[in-house]
């Protein structure tokens, strides 16, 4: 089982709960996540180690929306941009081998839902 | 009451700007610095152990070894010539932090290179930037030619490609051409170099380019 996404995941925590308490603080209860193809990200490890991390933190019982970026490529040849499927790279229009990648690298925290009643409000 | 909170940022934010810190360290000393990474095995403490000889004439190394459980690596360097320090990899990769303590323990006014050996992996280490100037991935013949197919984020994210090993290309199943194709789709144009720790070909050319590479760091 990679082990990663336990560094990772504590990192998501740390980064989620800055911006809480940069804007009030309060109880965050959903995140939302661009996680690439090419991120080597996994998103159950990640929900997995999630559950753990957070207890007794303002991020406890907070869900994690993951949307996935599919791996993008655009053909030097042709021009087209795919899809590539599993380990065939290659363009789906000309079969170039000649590619390059154009999207599906990112793992970004793209957003953070927080519930704040009138007490966190003043204290923030 | 609920609102939503914008963030837009990279999950390993905090990592990164340590190792931003890092490169500071090494670009203050006109260091050269090199993060190693390859799977166990594919020759990361060969590689270094061969090319200190031949570059210690002109150059003074420091390595920093990721090892989980031994000071074997460490051991092995230092034998070779270079002031060697282990850091505690208590993990699947080093991260910036453990390279900063790294740093820590060692002299950097008296050191034009440092590699940092990172730990045994294909996966873990390539979210983990540690500042370095740039990044190495060591792929072995014997791993097969699939692994870019299969780790394409490592791939993606190394600067220079060396292939280990070869004198092993008649004995085992290897597509170069395969090989090659899926690198590129990856990472188009990134400085490769097929060599042999075993046999020392290939090794010559490698050397020269850490040494231009040195030079250039230090003369920006």
């Amino acid at each position: 089982m990679p082990m990663h996404e336990l560094p990772i995941t504590r990192s998501l925590l740390d980064l989620a709960i800055r911006h809480a308490e940069a804007a009030g603080g309060g109880r965050i209860t959903d995140l939302h996540l661009e996680v690439g193809r090419l991120s080597g990200v996994i998103n159950r490890f990640v929900q997995f180690y999630w559950d753990i991390v957070t207890e007794g933190t303002p991020a406890e019982g907070a869900l994690l929306h993951f949307k996935h970026i599919e791996l993008e490529m655009e053909c030097l040849g042709c021009g087209a941009v795919f899809n590539p499927e599993g380990d065939d790279y290659a363009c789906t229009a000309c079969s170039s081998t000649e590619v390059q990648v154009v999207d599906g690298e990112q793992f970004h925290l793209v957003s953070i839902d927080l519930e704040q009643d009138d007490s966190t409000m003043s204290e923030g | 009451m609920g609102k939503t909170i914008p963030v837009v940022e990279k999950i390993t934010k905090a990592n990164d700007q340590i190792a931003a810190m890092n490169r500071t360290r090494f670009d203050e000393h006109d260091i050269f610095s090199l993060n190693l990474m390859a799977s166990p095995g594919a020759g990361k403490t060969s590689l270094i152990e061969k090319s200190i000889p031949l570059l210690a004439d002109r150059f003074r190394l420091g390595v920093i070894e990721g090892d989980i459980a031994t000071s074997l690596d460490a051991d092995r360097t230092e034998a070779a010539g270079a002031t060697s320090v282990q850091i505690n990899a208590a993990s699947c990769h080093l991260d910036a932090p453990m390279v900063s303590q790294g740093l820590d323990q060692l002299d950097l006014p008296s050191l034009d290179i440092i590699i940092v050996e990172n730990v045994g992996n294909l996966v873990c280490p390539a979210s983990w930037d540690l500042g370095t100037h740039l990044r190495v991935l060591i792929a072995s013949v014997p791993e097969g030619d699939d692994k870019p197919f299969k780790y394409p984020a490592m791939y993606r994210g190394v600067d220079v490609l060396v292939i280990n090993k070869i004198d092993l290309l008649p004995y085992v199943i290897f597509d170069m051409d395969r090989f090659r194709e899926g690198v590129e789709a990856l990472n188009r144009g990134v400085v490769t170099f097929p060599l042999s720790c075993q046999t020392g070909e290939g090794i010559g050319a490698w050397v020269d380019w850490v040494a231009d590479q040195t030079r250039q760091t230090a003369t920006l």
